[in-house]
């Protein structure tokens, strides 16, 4: 009786809530005595709060409460003489100290929104101004090799051996900061109970992290926090920690002992959540004249804040992507006074592959030699790096399909040669590879007398539509169609999972519903006496014939040692067509391929999907998206959805994803390995390279506005 | 934004009185501009003298000539079939700005009052002689790829954010305006205004004067036209250039053009010598690049913006070629 649903395309379990307006956000929660709160932004860039002045914004209508560091309650985590602190980075209206421009320097509590807006433009403040460094450029001489004793540099073989290469390449590539901007603003609503509990409805990737987050700000028992955030919308990363703003709301609740609602705006969605740092990258890669790689050097300097350090993994790609035998990696963060990044979709690794992807393209042409036969002159068997066999890897079988796609015998092996008509049209390949994690996850199963079954997991949907490939997977095991199945997510009372990020959910959380289905089937198996591994069940009947109103049970899921007998990755090959107008410079992507080496593919739909939303974001990254801070004031001066352009639908063209669908078992039972970072990875150096091949013109510097074509 | 006063009167009149009554009082139409300007604290009105119920909401051909209320919006101009049969180049222009809803709301009158997208006209902790006089301009030394290379002065270097303006001065629009004294008519050309030494002064309008229409006077450009838009992204974004062409041909050869420019000037940029050029010559491409070349005349570039002493010419050359039907 088993369905096979696994595989097939089901439309999002929750689609008709999110576009009903049925789906109630962070946002939307009207708790009884509900106030509302705003930040006000500091306007300095480094230095001290010398005076701050509430007493206007106190006196306007509807206010309740001004918070500053000169009144606001402790928050017990933030305070030295703790053991653990509570969050790492900024710590809000603790202290009168000023890091980056717009921290806020005040909260506003008033009984309407728009009350609280008015109120805090008229707080003011006066400040002990210092020298401050915004200037990532300019900055580079003061970067620093990361704490901890992770990004120690990488050598394998001879560092540098491109060197000696006879053909070589020696390029440094910059990528501007981006940020996640996902359409739902950050909101946070926060209350307490009387008996000390605390609820938050939030935007979160993991409501279990900011359960533990909030716990240890307000060193309260977890189990008295509760956090809620079924729907997200969007997220990118910006949603994985628990941010000041978040603990602020819920020290403002407890001040006022009123609920409080506090929205980020639009504006403050540029300084206060994090985004893709600003990097530089000096490639060096050499190769023999029949295109066999000799060595790779990648370098990576990537801005950081001064409060708090961030880190990800640029260089890493460069170790493992291509067989060389000589690779070595350098990565170090230049501290400055702007707020601190955080992983933002394929973090470390689209930023990487953006470096690598286009020196290789680089190589090819020094070699004259395809794109395309050059990677796979050097395709790695197994992992150089760990020196370790694959758990999968089909990243050849990309290649051809997505040659196949795009019409790749189309491409002109001379740059700015294939015109049609005032256009020039180029292709470009960019490849890619994202982790395939798996982490420990329990999930809850009720089986109840009608045959329906709810399903639960702390887990959170940003967006790839988790509830719908959970629903898929319980079908398939269980064998019943998916309307009889509910899932449950975004609740921090629902058993242990973790956090959305990583594309790590199906094979994690994933898992855990396999294996919860799968005890659920043996549990009736062995009430009924039948063997074990019985896949003849009819579940109306069994209970029935127990006499049982329901059966539930909770199980957890974790990964074997196999993750230490294998590497394991997801691989992808972007592939893209360009045009360019020979004097405007305007440009149209005219088709985008993605070819994904993601193990098994739950839910086509849903994946497809993913796969699409991440080619937009690299089309974004590649052509339209850059923060610019002016250096003199420390102030970005395109902080909005006017002036910082995300690609707009005219912009997108036809994106096709084709997935291998080969399934990977060393990771997990479902063969799943996970497409989240991976549909963005690959896909700004795909762009970049196509423009190349439209034009011969060359552009490192991200993104590639109509000003550098010309 | 601050609390303020709100009325709504349905005279004319009535509403330029009421405008006058307080010292910081502003006409409000389609508000599109204006509320983004009130939530970001650029603009503080005590009053808010909404017009929407005025009878200036009328399109009208009068002999060939177009008259448009001032309370048309931009959809309506666009979408306007004696507009887009006599007038193509200014359907063009509106549907180069903004998005469908902001085209719904905005008005053809407030589109000429646009105020600048210059970042540090809208950050009120920034310098910026166009919001705050004497305050220093930011963007002289500071981040200016989307600023002027034309008729700038160390005061202000801000462009003119409007499609539709661009369109209008090259089709020799007119506008009339009522006010406290009498009502009276200012060439399109002398509407806006270079900075100067009083870049907070945008246009001539004098204070407490609202617009009631614009003319368009009947011309041959129904067919030779083109506006071309060069920007970040291929909607919703301003101008880093953009070209208005309308050719009157005959014969291949130039009877009659008209030229403009967008986002290269603190007004839109009227180009009369390159017309002049232009005037008699055969179509062709060469010609056409000696013109592109006459109306770069006089440019200026600062910092982040040089690039537009290439584009510039170029988009005009293309917007011609395309006009001209040289290329499609």
């Amino acid at each position: 009786m088993k369905k096979d649903a696994i595989g097939d395309s089901l439309s999002r379990v929750d689609g008709r809530l999110k576009v009903t307006g049925g789906a109630k956000y962070s946002g939307e929660f009207k708790i009884t005595g509900l106030t509302y709160g705003v930040l006000v932004p500091a306007t300095i860039t480094n230095g001290t709060i010398a005076s701050i002045d509430t007493k206007v914004a106190e006196r306007a209508p509807g206010v309740i409460k001004v918070i500053t560091y000169l009144n606001a309650a402790k928050v017990p985590g933030y305070q030295p003489n703790e053991s653990k602190p509570a969050s790492k980075g900024l710590k809000l209206f603790n202290d009168n100290k000023i890091y980056f421009n717009q921290q806020p320097i005040a909260l506003v509590i008033a009984d309407t929104f728009e009350r609280a807006t008015y109120a805090a433009s008229l707080v003011t403040a006066t400040y002990q101004k210092e020298p401050f460094k915004t200037n990532f450029q300019k900055n580079i001489d003061n970067s620093v090799v990361p704490q901890g004793g992770n990004y120690k540099d990488y050598i394998r073989g001879e560092a540098d051996a491109y060197k000696n290469a006879p053909v070589k390449i020696e390029q440094a590539y910059l990528l501007p900061s981006e940020m996640h901007n996902p359409m739902e603003l950050h909101v946070t609503t926060a209350f307490w109970n009387a008996d000390g509990k605390l609820t938050v409805f939030t935007k979160s990737q993991g409501v279990i992290s900011s359960q533990k987050a909030l716990a240890n700000a307000f060193k309260i028992e977890q189990s008295t926090v509760q956090i809620n955030s079924r729907f997200v919308g969007g997220a990118f990363g910006s949603s994985l920690r628990t941010w000041p703003h978040e603990i602020a709301a819920a020290q403002a609740a407890k001040m006022i002992n009123r609920p409080v609602r506090l929205t980020l705006t639009r504006e403050q969605m540029f300084t206060l959540v994090g985004y893709r740092p600003q990097t530089i990258q000096k490639m060096g890669i050499g190769a023999t004249p029949d295109g066999q790689l000799i060595g790779i050097t990648h370098e990576s300097h990537s801005q950081s804040a001064v409060y708090e350090e961030f880190t990800e993994r640029s260089v890493n790609v460069s170790r493992f992507l291509y067989a060389s035998p000589n690779a070595n990696t350098r990565y170090k963060v230049v501290p400055l006074h702007v707020g601190v990044p955080a992983p933002m979709r394929g973090p470390g690794e689209a930023t990487g592959a953006f470096a690598l992807e286009c020196a290789l393209d680089e190589l090819a042409y020094a070699l004259n030699m395809d794109p395309i036969a050059l990677r796979l002159k050097n395709y790695a068997d197994a992992d150089p790096e760990k020196n370790l066999p694959w758990s999968s890897k089909y990243l050849r079988e990309c290649y051809q399909k997505g040659a196949d796609k795009i019409g790749w015998e189309k491409r002109s092996s001379k740059p700015g040669t294939n015109r049609e008509g005032d256009w020039l049209v180029g292709y470009g390949i960019g490849c890619g590879a994202f982790g395939a994690y798996r982490n420990k996850a329990q999930a809850y199963i009720k089986l109840l007398a009608d045959g329906s079954v709810n399903i639960k997991s702390a887990t959170s949907d940003i967006g790839p539509g988790t509830g719908t490939s959970m629903v898929l997977i319980a079908a398939d095991i269980l064998g019943i169609p998916a309307e009889k199945i509910t899932f449950d997510l975004g609740d921090s009372s629902l058993p242990e999972a973790p956090t959305q990020g990583g594309s790590a959910t199906v094979s994690s959380v994933g898992s855990a519903v396999h294996d919860v289905c799968l005890a659920l089937k043996k549990k009736l198996n062995t009430l009924t006496g039948k063997p074990e591994n019985n896949e003849d069940l009819d579940y109306v009947k069994i209970l029935k014939q127990q006499n049982l109103p329901f059966i539930e049970l909770t199980q957890g899921s974790e990964g074997t040692d196999e993750a230490k007998k294998y590497s394991m990755y997801s691989f992808s090959a972007h592939f893209v067509e360009v045009h360019v107008h020979a004097l405007t410079g305007a440009w149209r992507i005219k088709k985008v391929v993605a070819v994904v080496d993601a193990g098994k593919i739950v839910n086509n739909k849903t994946a497809s999907s993913q796969m699409i939303g991440g080619a937009v974001g690299g089309i974004g990254m590649a052509m339209t998206e850059e923060a610019i801070i002016d250096d003199r004031f420390g102030r970005l001066v395109n902080g909005n959805f006017a002036d910082y352009h995300v690609p707009v639908n005219a912009d997108i063209p036809q994106i096709e994803a084709i997935f291998i669908n080969k399934p990977d078992m060393h990771i997990n039972p479902l063969g799943t390995k996970g497409i989240g970072e991976i549909s963005l990875i690959g896909v700004a150096p795909a762009i970049a390279n196509a423009v190349y091949n439209a034009t011969g013109k060359r552009i490192r510097e991200l993104p590639i506005t109509p000003d550098k074509l010309i | 934004m601050n609390q303020f006063q709100y009325v709504r009167p349905a005279e004319t009149s009535g509403a330029i009185k009421s405008v006058a009554l307080d010292a910081n009082a502003h006409f409000l139409a389609g508000g599109t501009n204006l509320v983004d300007l009130m939530k970001m604290g650029i603009v503080t009105p005590e009053r808010l003298v909404d017009i929407n119920n005025l009878p200036l909401k009328k399109i009208e051909n009068i002999q060939g000539h177009l008259r448009i209320g001032a309370l048309v919006t931009n959809t309506q101009v666009a979408e306007n079939k004696f507009v887009k049969e006599n007038f193509p180049l200014l359907s063009m222009a509106i549907n180069a700005g903004a998005s469908p809803q902001l085209r719904n709301m905005a008005t053809t009158g407030g589109n000429l009052l646009q105020r600048t997208r210059c970042p540090y006209f809208f950050d009120t902790t920034m310098p910026c002689n166009k919001r705050v006089p004497g305050s220093g301009c930011g963007a002289l030394e500071g981040y200016n790829r989307m600023h002027a290379i034309f008729g700038a002065s160390d005061k202000c270097i801000a462009v003119n954010p409007s499609d539709m303006n661009v369109a209008l001065t090259a089709l020799n629009a007119f506008v009339h305006v009522s006010g406290p004294k009498a009502a009276r008519t200012i060439p399109f050309a002398d509407f806006h205004r270079l900075p100067g030494d009083h870049p907070e002064q945008d246009t001539t309008l004098q204070k407490n004067e609202l617009i009631t229409s614009i003319d368009i006077p009947t011309a041959p450009f129904s067919k030779n036209v083109h506006y071309l838009k060069v920007r970040d992204r291929s909607s919703y974004a301003f101008a880093l250039v953009s070209a208005a062409v309308a050719l009157h041909i005959e014969n291949n050869t130039i009877k009659d053009v008209r030229l403009a420019m967008g986002g290269v000037a603190h007004k839109p940029w009227r180009l009369t010598a390159t017309e002049t050029f232009l005037k008699g010559k055969t179509v062709s491409e060469d010609t056409f690049k000696q013109a592109a070349q006459i109306a770069m005349e006089g440019a200026k570039a600062y910092e982040h913006n040089k690039f537009k002493l290439k584009l510039a010419p170029n988009t005009l050359i293309q917007a011609l070629k395309t006009a001209s039907g040289l290329t499609v």
